[in-house]
């Protein structure tokens, strides 16, 4: 993907989030959201090293990785807010949207938990001869959980075609990653035989290049590689906390953090008038997004357990 | 006619939907070697690739078995121990159960988690010994106990058919239970659909799963004195309403017979179920486990825990009266 490819992804990512934000506000998005803010060239070069027939599956912290795969915004905007025409019909919501179309087999609120799923459908896509890859995206609070660690053993036993992509923030909700992993994540991967990498999170290019790697190696059934993508969350855990205010950072931590900023080292290998281009572009996109949600219709109450089952019985 | 028995009837199910679908794999501890003797002789039949020795590692790879799912295979995913579904809980009642409704329908999870040998095993105490199929049922994941070897064969088929994840308990007590089948005959049983195994006017007794045959026995030397209905749900969710009021309709008068724990548990929604849909004539009656049971180890304790026929005839007595009194109370 070319450099201006790039920028528009994250780009996008960070004016969808600002526009998700105020709407979180204005209270069209119910619930509130996990912002992806600050870590948008993770899933930007991510994404920009799979294919389409790819699948991956993703966190809480989710519009990142559903737009960079390739979502529509304004349905995305919509699912957010719960309407019909959402990616999940309004039934899922921020963090859960899915688009199984374009491989995007939905966030999970349950930290963790989707990394053996993306392990298994992995394993089955090279299981049925294909040479189709799953990511796998789990954040830095997830490494202590069980089933992770599980996900790993299996992946590297099966040699499941999976790139492990842990985007460590610095934070677990309001613990710091130092508080809450023994050891290292790089090591902990490495201790199943996984080949583990440090990647610099803020800079989509680094990504990119390590992602298609790691890729090349699992569509060569050398199985599963770990991307540790470091980057600094700009915004809170959730929007919860723009009320709440619990203050475990410091206003000078965060203006530390954000002086690296993924927007500004993509956008400047962009020459002024690409990248003023591509805002004006995406500008309207986002706010016609955020039109469509808005007038997007309520899905009927009478349909509330719509999906429960794909076969009715009885 | 040859006899076919209940555990037999799952190792042919599983081998003839395996033949006939390519999608059908299994995941299990020790499933090549077949320990529960369910997946007997089916690694020499479909290959290492279709039949997973897993590490004991059960909650990846009950989501494992999720991942290979959405990606297209049809898993089933054998548990030794009744008690793994708790470890497991996360990964089938808030991941594979809600991918249909959360996805807003794009998504399907076809996997079936069979229990060969849930509940008491007499004397593997406390933490091998759970029926925790109420759970499943609560939560609305499909849930399936059959009683019978062609029941066994039937359900199990349509739950490897079935789109959504399927529940599979296999009683312990029912395992080694013989009938009397020919085999061109036998076909999936649907899902949601009870059964009346012994018809009867007085007293409908529900039984779930091994104990469908301790009912028919009681039924049996009842006979003549009490005319007794066994009505066997076989699915317990989602429930057939419909047949368990038919019956009460036809007798009035209800006992659940159902080894589970007490409170909370399914025989209390099927006497719910009751209240709500039907008319009895007397109050009705459940033979569980205790209320908040641990199934102690000594045989003899364990014993005192499970629901039987003592219990059960106690029960018939009770919701009867009337008929032995000739009328009164």
């Amino acid at each position: 993907m070319t450099d201006a490819g790039l920028y528009r992804t994250v780009a996008l990512i960070r004016g969808f989030e600002r526009r998700a934000v105020e709407l979180v506000r204005s209270g069209v998005v119910p619930g509130g959201i996990h912002p992806y803010t600050g870590q948008e060239a993770i899933a930007a070069g991510s994404c920009a090293a799979l294919r389409p027939d790819d699948v991956v599956t993703s966190t809480h912290r989710g519009h990142g990785h559903v737009l960079a795969k390739g979502a529509d915004p304004a349905r995305m905007m919509a699912e957010l807010a719960g309407r019909e025409p959402g990616l999940n019909r309004g039934r899922g919501g921020s963090m859960h949207a899915a688009d199984f179309a374009l491989g995007v087999l939905g966030a999970n609120a349950m930290v963790g938990a989707a990394v053996p799923i993306a392990a298994g459908a992995a394993w089955a896509l090279r299981r049925s001869g294909s040479d189709r890859v799953a990511v796998a995206y789990f954040g830095d609070g997830a490494v202590s959980q069980g089933v992770v660690l599980e996900a790993f053993n299996l992946a590297a036993l099966w040699r499941a075609p999976v790139v492990l992509v842990c985007e460590n923030n610095g934070f677990a909700t309001s613990m710091r990653t130092a508080d809450a992993v023994a050891g290292s994540i790089l090591g902990r991967a490495r201790a199943f035989g996984i080949p583990a990498r440090a990647v610099d999170g803020t800079d989509p290019r680094e990504v990119l290049a390590a992602t298609a790697e790691a890729v090349a190696r699992a569509r060569a059934g050398g199985g599963p590689t770990l991307l540790e993508c470091a980057a600094y969350r700009f915004d809170a855990h959730h929007t919860w906390e723009h009320a709440a205010r619990p203050g475990y950072r410091s206003a000078a931590e965060e203006a530390a953090g954000r002086a690296r900023d993924p927007l500004e080292v993509q956008g400047a290998r962009l020459a002024p008038e690409v990248r003023s281009a591509i805002d004006a572009e995406l500008d309207g996109v986002l706010d016609a997004a955020v039109e469509f949600a808005r007038g997007a219709p309520h899905p009927d109450p009478a349909s509330a357990l719509a999906h429960l089952y794909a076969t009715e019985v009885g | 006619m040859p006899k076919l028995s209940y555990l037999k009837a799952l190792n042919r199910a599983l081998g003839d939907e395996m033949a006939r679908d390519a999608s059908v794999c299994v995941f299990g501890e020790d499933v090549r070697v077949a320990v529960s003797n369910v997946t007997a002789g089916l690694v020499r039949r479909f290959g290492p690739d279709r039949v997973l020795d897993t590490p004991i590692s059960e909650q990846a790879f009950t989501s494992f078995a999720t991942g290979a799912a959405l990606a297209g295979l049809r898993p089933l995913v054998e548990f030794q121990i009744p008690s793994l579904l708790f470890l497991a809980f996360e990964q089938i009642a808030n991941q594979a159960h809600k991918f249909s409704l959360m996805s807003g329908g794009q998504a399907r999870v076809p996997v079936t988690y069979l229990l060969p040998g849930s509940g008491s095993r007499e004397a593997w105490a406390g933490q091998h010994s759970d029926h925790p199929y109420g759970l499943f049922a609560h939560v609305g994941v499909k849930t399936v106990v059959p009683a019978t070897p062609s029941d066994a064969y039937g359900l199990l088929l349509s739950a490897l058919r079935d789109d959504d994840p399927v529940v599979v308990f296999a009683p312990a007590g029912a395992l080694g239970v013989r009938e009397d089948v020919d085999f061109a005959a036998l076909g999936p049983v649907p899902l949601g659909r009870g059964r009346v195994h012994r018809a009867g006017t007085d007293v409908t007794v529900v039984a779930v799963g091994h104990l469908v045959h301790e009912a028919l026995a009681v039924a049996g030397e009842l006979a003549g004195r009490v005319s007794v209905e066994v009505f066997d749900p076989r699915t317990l969710h989602p429930l057939d309403r419909a047949g368990l009021t038919a019956s009460l309709a036809r007798t009035g008068r209800l006992v659940v017979l159902d080894d589970s724990n007490r409170s909370c548990g399914f025989a209390a929604e099927v006497l719910a179920t009751a209240a709500e849909g039907a008319r009895l004539r007397a109050a009705p009656r459940r033979v569980t486990r205790p209320e908040g049971a641990v199934l102690p180890f000594a045989p003899a304790l364990d014993r005192a825990c499970q629901p039987g026929r003592a219990g059960l005839l106690a029960a018939i007595e009770e919701v009867t009266t009337v008929l032995g009194e000739g009328g009164g109370t």
